[in-house]
């Protein structure tokens, strides 16, 4: 009982966090950054102890019930492999990226509100993650949504306003086609718990009312997760938003927001049909050449960076989509890699940033003998998302081609492979222009960045390097567990009711 | 039938709002009408004809009651449409500081 007790944590940390620093930090000088610290160190420690709790759980899975109600009726949380590993992606980040933020935040006034933010939106991600409860998966949703929202507009500049703007409205109106979505199936199952939604859902026959709400759901998330029909907002609102935020939004946010929402709606309660894995399929292929193709042509920094998001994004839902096992580990794994060496990309490009001023690759050269340590972790990242053996992309695309080639969809296997040449030709861009070449006479003078922000690039890089370790037996239990999740299907809900039942 | 109907009509109306209108604040009008659609839509689906409140007292028998769940889940709807629309409503207001315009053809700094 005791063990179960640990899941709420997830929650009420970062809340309590969010409202503590703004409370003191305004009064307290240091406050906020050592709460923030705190207690995204605490988070990241629980999501790992969570970790070694569910190996030993009966059936890999623990439910904890909001106030003794039982699940029908009350809200529940589950945390089973699918949201351990989501749960240990989210923090691993969010800790990397608080550090990060102590020093890189100076330039921004206000640094406590910014912490707030930060944590009302982790508080979101990790709440929606481990609910069981449909509406309440809404509610989580709109908050990170929400503190995304005003985090994007944090330099308050007139680009930053615009890219908001557009964000809030797309996201909104994403919201509410979800929101309908959950309407309806609450009118057709009577029920909002997700267990017993499934449980009802497979019991009864309607030849209309799921398709519709199928649809409902992948306009919605789809436009969560940016996917190519619904891209538009995020090239804009990723660039914009201050270089810490961009490494959550797209390493993390787009991925808890849209990816695994669509992963447990289509798959554990709905029940993926091949009709939804055709178009889940189609979707991510075409990210995945639209994004690196757009990408090629940017010259700022962060917004090729954020064509990347797109394409890498395409990856993981083609991977998904497969629906086979070798398919779905895969696309699980390329999302893990994705959120390590992206988020490492945006804080090279926030370092760089800070040293020079100017994200604009025509204007920056030679950086590499001036900041040793970044160049040298952006090349790792650059090899990793390119999928250059050593490193761990590589291992996640090669897995996703071979599931292609094993389910005889071979044009999508090309898909990927292009994709990645043509990835790699644009982080070769990246590194002659930024860190090769002759140094500008106005850069001569800068520093490399200081420590806090160097030691979280370093651990992510290293990361990188040793994330393809995780597909060894004695480690792909993290890997295996979530991948058994989904493949479990619908009779989530009989897992899900027998453990809410003890 | 004509109920949802008309709640259907009025979601247009905001989704048209959004997508059509060239000024920023009636935009925003248009993703406030969008939410009032939404939930005005979810408490129909709890609604019954001649129904009541379920309160459950001694000596009475509740033969036709309405659902309360929605109204309670509309509530925190509501709270949610608030927070999106104050914040909406403030960028707004500094983007018409820097900008100097509510149109939104004219605020076009981003490309691509």
């Amino acid at each position: 009982m005791n063990n179960i007790t640990i899941i709420p944590l997830f929650v009420i940390i970062p809340l309590a966090a969010a409202f503590l620093t703004s409370l003191v930090g305004k009064f307290i000088k240091r406050s906020s950054e050592t709460i923030i610290f705190i207690s995204s160190l605490a988070l990241f420690a629980f999501s790992l102890y969570a970790r070694f709790l569910l190996n030993s759980a009966a059936g890999k899975i623990m439910v904890y019930k909001i106030g003794g109600w039982m699940p029908p009726f009350g809200i529940c949380m589950v945390l089973d492999g699918l949201s351990c590993f989501m749960l240990i992606t989210v923090n691993l980040i969010a800790f990397f990226v608080a550090v990060y933020s102590l020093s890189y935040m100076e330039q921004y006034t206000d640094k406590p509100k910014f912490f707030t933010l930060f944590s009302l939106m982790v508080c979101g991600m990790n709440g929606l993650i481990i609910t069981g409860d449909l509406f309440n998966l809404f509610v989580f949703l709109e908050i990170a949504s929400i503190a995304s929202y005003a985090l994007v507009a944090f330099g308050t500049e007139a680009e930053e306003l615009e890219a908001s703007f557009k964000y809030a409205i797309m996201g909104s109106v994403a919201s509410a086609f979800i929101f309908i979505g959950i309407a309806f199936l609450y009118s057709f199952a009577s029920t909002l718990n997700m267990a017993d939604m499934a449980r009802v859902l497979s019991n009864k026959q309607n030849e209309w009312v799921i398709p519709f709400v199928g649809v409902l759901f992948l306009m919605g998330f789809g436009l969560k997760s940016a996917l190519v029909p619904f891209h538009a907002w995020l090239p804009d609102a990723h660039p914009a938003a201050p270089a810490s935020i961009s490494a959550m939004l797209s390493g993390v946010l787009i991925k808890t927001l849209g990816v695994y929402s669509l992963i447990r709606i289509f798959f554990n309660i709905i029940g993926a049909t091949q009709g939804y894995l055709a178009v889940l399929m189609f979707l991510g292929a075409i990210s995945m050449i639209a994004g690196v193709v757009l990408a090629l042509s940017q010259w700022d920094f962060k917004r090729l960076l954020a064509y990347h998001s797109i394409s890498q994004i395409g990856y993981v839902i083609l991977g998904i989509g497969l629906g086979t096992p070798l398919g779905i580990l895969g696309g699980l794994f390329h999302l893990f890699n994705h959120s390590v060496f992206k988020s490492l990309l945006f804080l090279n490009s926030g370092a760089v940033d800070y040293a020079t001023g100017t994200r604009d690759l025509k204007e920056t050269g030679g950086l590499g003998k001036l900041m040793p340590v970044t160049a040298k972790t952006n090349l790792v990242a650059s090899m990793s998302i390119a999928g250059i053996p050593p490193f761990n992309g590589f291992f996640s695309k090669a897995i996703i081609i071979i599931a292609c080639l094993e389910k005889g969809n071979f044009g999508y296997a090309i898909c990927a492979v292009i994709g990645s040449i043509l990835t790699l030709a644009s982080f070769m861009k990246v590194q002659k222009f930024a860190f090769l070449g002759e140094i500008k006479d106005k850069f001569k003078n800068i520093k490399e960045v200081p420590f806090t922000m160097l030691f979280p690039m370093v651990c992510l890089a290293v990361i990188c390097i040793f994330g393809g370790l995780m597909l060894i037996p004695s480690f792909r239990f993290f890997l295996d567990d979530a991948v058994a999740v989904i493949l479990k299907g619908t009779s989530y809900a009989s897992v899900v009711l027998e453990a809410a039942a003890k | 039938m004509i109920l949802y109907f008309l709640c259907l009509m009025l979601f247009c109306v905001g989704l048209y709002g959004v997508l059509r209108k060239r000024n920023i604040v009636k935009m925003i009008i248009g993703l406030g009408i969008m939410e009032y659609a939404m939930n005005l839509f979810f408490v129909l689906i709890g609604y019954r004809f001649h129904g009541r409140a379920p309160i459950d007292a001694k000596d009475q028998n509740i033969f036709n009651m309405v659902d309360p769940l929605p109204q309670a889940l509309v509530l925190t709807s509501i709270v949610i449409g608030l927070a999106i629309t104050a914040l909406v409503i403030s960028i707004a207001i500094r983007i018409y500081e820097k900008y100097g315009t509510f149109d939104i053809t004219k605020i076009k700094r981003l490309k691509g």
